[in-house]
Order: structure tokens, then sequence, then C-alpha cells
């Protein structure tokens, strides 16, 4: 009886210091759930789902306090690939917080432009150079097309336009298979 | 001669024809009115304009230089005048539009400079480097620069060299005739590449349906040593790189590896006879051979300038009547052509008039019955019926597990379907898509970093405020300290809530400061601050 005892109780102690040392040694840093969440966020920084930022909203769906849908950037693709990660059931993207757009970029009017440098401070890239009283312009390849520089500028001279598709970025559309109508007869 | 070769699975053995086009031999096409000459023609960076609008240019003057070293030049076909360096139309399935260079020929055909050069003379560099600005691209199919493969891979050096003569996609006829007509041209542009890559033997595969090619180039070989002409099974798609190579040499190349890592590198025939034009009499791709084919009065093989319209070309053939379509390529891996109002690029081996006796149409898509014909037809030893069915579900990163860019879209699987299913173009959308989502991803993590670069940035700005704040705070009320005063402006602020005296003492020093700079006299003492002006 007491021989068994001290076995089981000899193993209970080797096990816990066994645990213990892993837990240590093995110790993951941050909260790798926020990072996966985050590498599927569209990283445009929008705040469109009210939050300040990626990074943000996915700490917040991490804890469970906010919704997968609330991303229209990602759109529908984003929200599936979030409910396959969490095992949620799938959501259409909510209606409040926008919807899904083509990609865009700013496009900055240059003759129009006072070099406010507002657009600059608004841009969460970084994707705007320009000086005080010098002309602005978007680096248009590094554009999320957030829209957040649409709404500080003064003299309305930021547009948003639709990103053209080039020889490069076309992509084989998915084959449709042609119906034909059949003759009224 | 080789003991025996290999053999690679798969394959399919569609109709060949190439009598159509193979009994007529090449003939030059005239000068158009106009050339569009697409800037880029080849995989890798974008060439970047070196002319204007307005510009009088020599025939072989560069046009477009080398965009770094991933990248091939280009050069004007002929001596005229550019009229406008914009975007045109491209023979892309897409039909969007790229930068061309706009030239109208002036007739003369006025040479710009040209330097023959003595390749035993030169290092391999300095030839790459000529292949390079020569604009001398694969001219099998895929236009990859020909100077990038002949860097010695892993292995050192390229062991054996394999001149890629099968063309074995059915209809086309140009590598046949140009190595019937001019097989002293293309071996000496073989023992160019040879020295350039230092390879101590040359395997020229032809397929044994061209038997007058394969005359021809062993007797323009016969005093070349270590230099086999290897008659291969005719069975498509012994033209493909990977199984080309796997026929003459047994080497298999693993996903993602290139010939130069095993010591093989392959060059198609064409490409061999740009390059001896290149070195050996200084001329850059300027032309290139095009078979005219299918529903054609005139078939034959022409030497066409680079930038020729289509339709002008297609003249010279007459298509009938009753043509619905054009195919740029063979039936098998090429695309129909959006319009013919497109120029010739480097890319362009055949132009097929295409209609419904020759090409019928497809019957209906009807369901996939799983009967493998597709999976023993696949020469990659692919399982196409998985990759259909995951890119059909858009499953791409399954699709991607299965080896989907592995497929070289010979198209053999589609051949064999008894459903009519188009394959290919399920694979074609599955391999762009991910192609886009890797794009998207790269964009989305560089602006994550610079988000978060930004984050920091502003944080440490504000840090550096609030200490440069305290600092001005702290020299602020030294000075009052210093001065022991208690202005009367402390009475003023009886009515407010009572203030510690240290306050009020502060409030007081930057309200003296604060008149002081109105009346343009500074008071002693001022904490340190930029110069006030006007």
């Amino acid at each position: 009886m007491i021989p068994a005892l001290l076995v089981m109780a000899g193993i209970a102690v080797v096990l816990g210091a066994m645990l213990g040392y892993a837990s240590i040694r093995f110790k993951v840093k941050g909260d790798p759930l926020v990072d996966k969440i985050d590498a599927i966020l569209p990283q445009t920084q929008c705040g469109q789902c009210g939050f300040p930022g990626c990074k943000p909203y996915a700490q917040a769906i991490a804890k469970g306090e906010a919704e997968i849908n609330q991303c229209p950037p990602g759109g529908e693709e984003g929200v599936r690939k979030l409910a396959d990660l969490l095992g949620k059931e799938f959501k259409p993207l909510s209606a409040e917080h926008g919807t899904e757009k083509p990609k865009r970029v700013a496009f900055i009017d240059e003759a129009a432009c006072i070099g406010c440098t507002l657009c600059t401070q608004a841009c969460p890239v970084d994707a705007i150079v320009g000086a005080a009283k010098q002309m602005h312009t978007v680096i248009a390849p590094l554009c999320t097309g957030c829209e957040l520089c649409v709404s500080p500028c003064p003299v309305d001279c930021i547009a948003m336009v639709p990103v053209q598709e080039t020889v490069d970025t076309w992509k084989w559309k998915y084959p449709v298979v042609q119906l034909k109508l059949a003759e009224p007869a | 001669m080789l003991a025996s070769l290999f053999t690679f699975r798969g394959g399919v053995k569609p109709a060949s024809h190439k009598d159509e086009s193979s009994h007529i031999p090449i003939s030059p096409a005239p000068l158009p009115d106009l050339l569009v000459v697409p800037l880029r023609q080849s995989a890798g960076g974008a060439p970047q304009a070196r002319v204007q609008a307005g510009q009088r240019v020599a025939k072989g003057e560069r046009i477009g230089a080398a965009d770094g070293e991933f990248s091939s030049a280009i050069h004007a076909s002929t001596s005229g005048t550019v009229l406008a360096v914009e975007p045109r139309p491209l023979p892309h399935p897409s039909g969007l539009s790229a930068p061309c260079a706009v030239i109208e020929p002036d007739g003369e055909e006025r040479w710009g400079e040209r330097v023959p050069v003595d390749y035993a003379s030169e290092s391999p560099e300095a030839l790459r480097g000529r292949l390079r600005d020569a604009g001398i691209v694969g001219l099998g199919g895929a236009a990859f620069p020909s100077h990038v493969k002949l860097r010695p891979g892993a292995a050192g050096r390229i062991e054996t060299l394999i001149i890629n003569g099968a063309e074995c996609e059915p209809w086309i006829t140009c590598d046949d005739l140009l190595m019937r007509e001019r097989a002293e041209g293309v071996s000496r542009g073989i023992a160019v590449l040879r020295h350039i890559a230092s390879a101590s033997r040359v395997l020229i595969g032809i397929e044994d349906n061209k038997p007058q090619a394969i005359v021809a180039m062993r007797a323009a070989t016969a005093r070349m040593a270590d230099v086999e002409v290897v008659p291969v099974p005719t069975l498509y798609p012994t033209g493909g790189e990977k199984q080309l190579i796997r026929v003459l040499t047994g080497t298999e190349m693993p996903f993602g590896r290139y010939g130069a890592e095993y010591g093989v590198q392959c060059f198609n025939v064409a490409t061999a006879y740009s390059v001896h034009r290149a070195i050996d009499l200084g001329e850059p791709m300027l032309s290139r051979i095009v078979t005219l084919t299918g529903n054609v009065a005139r078939p034959g093989n022409h030497e066409v300038l680079i930038g020729t319209p289509i339709d002008e070309l297609l003249k010279l053939a007459g298509p009938k009547p009753d043509t619905d379509r054009y195919i740029m390529g063979g039936p098998m891996t090429g695309i129909s052509l959006p319009r013919v109002d497109l120029p010739v690029i480097k890319a362009t081996n055949c132009i097929i008039a295409a209609n419904a006796a020759l090409f019928p149409q497809q019957g209906p898509e009807m369901p996939c019955i799983r009967c493998g014909a597709c999976t023993r037809a696949c020469p990659a030893e692919l399982q196409p019926h998985e990759l259909y069915w995951f890119s059909r579900a858009r499953n791409f990163v399954k699709a991607a597990e299965y080896g989907i860019f592995d497929c070289i879209e010979c198209g053999c699987c589609a051949f064999v379907c008894p459903s009519n299913i188009r394959l290919v173009d399920y694979y074609r959308f599955s391999k762009s898509s991910i192609r886009a989502q890797e794009r998207e991803k790269a964009a989305a993590d560089a602006a994550r970093q610079r988000f978060e670069f930004r984050t920091l940035r502003e944080e440490r700005e504000k840090a550096e405020k609030a200490a440069r704040l305290a600092a001005k705070t702290a020299a602020g009320r030294r000075a009052v300290e210093g001065a022991g005063a208690r202005p009367a402006a402390a009475e003023a602020a009886t009515s407010l809530p009572p203030l510690d005296d240290e306050k009020r003492a502060l409030i007081a020093g930057a309200v003296a400061r604060a008149q002081a700079h109105k009346e343009g006299s500074p008071v002693e003492p001022t904490p340190p601050q930029a110069p006030v002006q006007g």
C-alpha cells in the first residue's frame, strides 16, 4: 500500500517537474491566435471595423469582443477564412461596417494640392509623400485604399481611383460553361 | 550513339497536321506599314523605353534596355520613325494593353551598328551580357531570357547542352523548316551556346517525324565533336523542356528546380539560330519564323519582323471566309486571340486559322466520371482529376498541395477527357488565383510592416515631445526660482481654483515672457528657444 502510494506520488512529482520545465522552456511569446487572425486580415488599416487598425481588430476577435464579419476590405473570402480558423459559422459582411468594393487607390490632384500635410498624417501606411507647402503625391503600389486621407483634405483634391488590371495582375477567369438559350419555338 | 532513350509517362498522339505547311520553303514577310513592338516580351522586368515619339531609329537599334539581370532588351525591327510609345493591346489571353513602341518603317532597312564577335575569344560572362543586350529569349514559346539560363547552376557548370528540335505540337512547322534550311546557322549558334556553358556534350533532340531536319542537322554538325542528333519518338509533349531532358538523359527534375542545377540545360533550335545571328553577325533578335496554317489558302512559314500586325501577316496566307477564330501557338497550348490587329511577338511561333471543321466545337462539359484517363495521359505525373476538383471548388491550398504548379498546361488531360472538361482552364484559373493571393499577401505583409513602423515612430515622437516639454518646464521653473519673483499677476487668479505657489509662479513667468515678446524686448532670463522673427 505505502510503496504503491510512494511510487505514484514519485511519478506525479517527476511529471509535474517536467511539465513545469516545459512550460518555461517552450513558452510562446505573444498570442499566436492574434497573429494568425492578423495574417488573414488585409492590413488595409482603414478602421472600418471600428478598431484603430487590423491588429486591434485581431485582438478583439481573439478575445471574442468582435464579430468576424466586420472587415469589408477582406470581403466574404476573409470572413470565410476567419470562420475556418476559429471554427465559427460563416456570416455575411455586416452592413453597418461597409460593403466590399473593388480595390482602389488614392490619387491626389497635384494641381489642387496646397501642401497641408493632413493626408500624410492620416495615412496609416506611409504611402503619401510630401512636406509642408510642397505638393503631395500617393505612392500607388503602397496605398491600401483605406480612404482615411480623403476626408481630412481641406481642398478635396484626393479621389479614390479603381486599380486598373495589367497583363501582370490579370487572372484567368473561373471557367464558366456557356449555356445556350433554347430557341423560342 | 546513345545506347537507349528514356521515356516519360503519359503523353498523347494527336493528329500531327504538319504536312500542310512543311513542304513550302520559308519566305520573308513583306515590310508592314506600321510596326508595334511591345517593350516587354520576356519573363522578368519590363524594359524602359529609350526612344521618344518622333525619334528616328535604325534597324537593330536598342529601344528598350534590359531592366536588371533578369530581363532582356528590345530593338527596332526596322529603320524608321517612332510615332509613339504608348499602351497597345498585346497578343495575350487578357487582350490588355502594355507599353509598345509604334514604328513607321521608312523602307530603307538602314542598319545601325553591327558588331560581330569572335565568340572563342570572349569570356562566357561577356557573351551572356551580349545575349541580354541582343534581346535573345527562348523561342520555344516561354520567351525566357536565354542569358539567365546560361548561368552556371549549383552543379558548377552545364555538362550537357540539349537542343530542342522536337516541335511536338501539331500544326507548327517553323522549327522543322529552320533546321532544314538553316542547319548551318543553328549549328554555329549551338557552338556559341556550348562555349558559354562550357558543356562537354550536346544532344539535339528531333522527333522522328522530321527526317529531313534530322538529315540536315546531322550534316551540319558532322564535324563537331560530341554533338549528337538524336531522333526521339513522336509523342506529345516530348518538346516540353522537362520531358525532353528526361527522354535524352534520364534526368528527372524535381519541382522548382532548373536544369542548370543538374548540369543540363535546354535551348530551342530557333534560339540557337538567333544566338548565331547575335554573336557571329551582331544582329539582335528582330525577326522570327512564324507558321501560318489551318484554314488558309496558302499555308507556309514566313520570316516575320517582331511587331508586324497579325492581320497583315494573315494576308499572306489568305484565311478562308469560314474562319471563326485565330489561335496563337499550337492547338494544345495556344491561346485564342481576342482580335487580330495585334503584333507578332518573340513568342509567336504559329498562327492557326480555325474553323468548325478543323477544330470542332467541344461538346458540353459533362461531370467527371473519375475514369482516370487524364491521370494516364499526364506527362507531369500528376492527378489531373484531383486538381480539377480542387480548382473547381476553389480549394487552392489543396490544389497547390497536389502539385498544380508542376502542371505544364500541355493539355493532354483535356485532350483525352471523355467528359469534354476544359481541365487546363481550371488549372490556369487556379494558378493565377494562387499567384494573385501571394501578391496580395506580400502587399499586406509590407503594409503591416509600414503600419507597425509608423505606430512605433509616432509613439517615439510623442515620447520625445513629452521629454522636450518636461525639459522646458524644468528650465522655466529654475528661472522662476532664480528670480525669486512673485509678480502681481498672481492676484488675478484668485477667482480660479487655488493653485499651489509653484504653479502660480510658473504661469506668471510664462505671462511675463509673453509680454516681453510682445514688446519686442527680451527679458532675462529666457528659456532656450528658437529665435522669433518678424
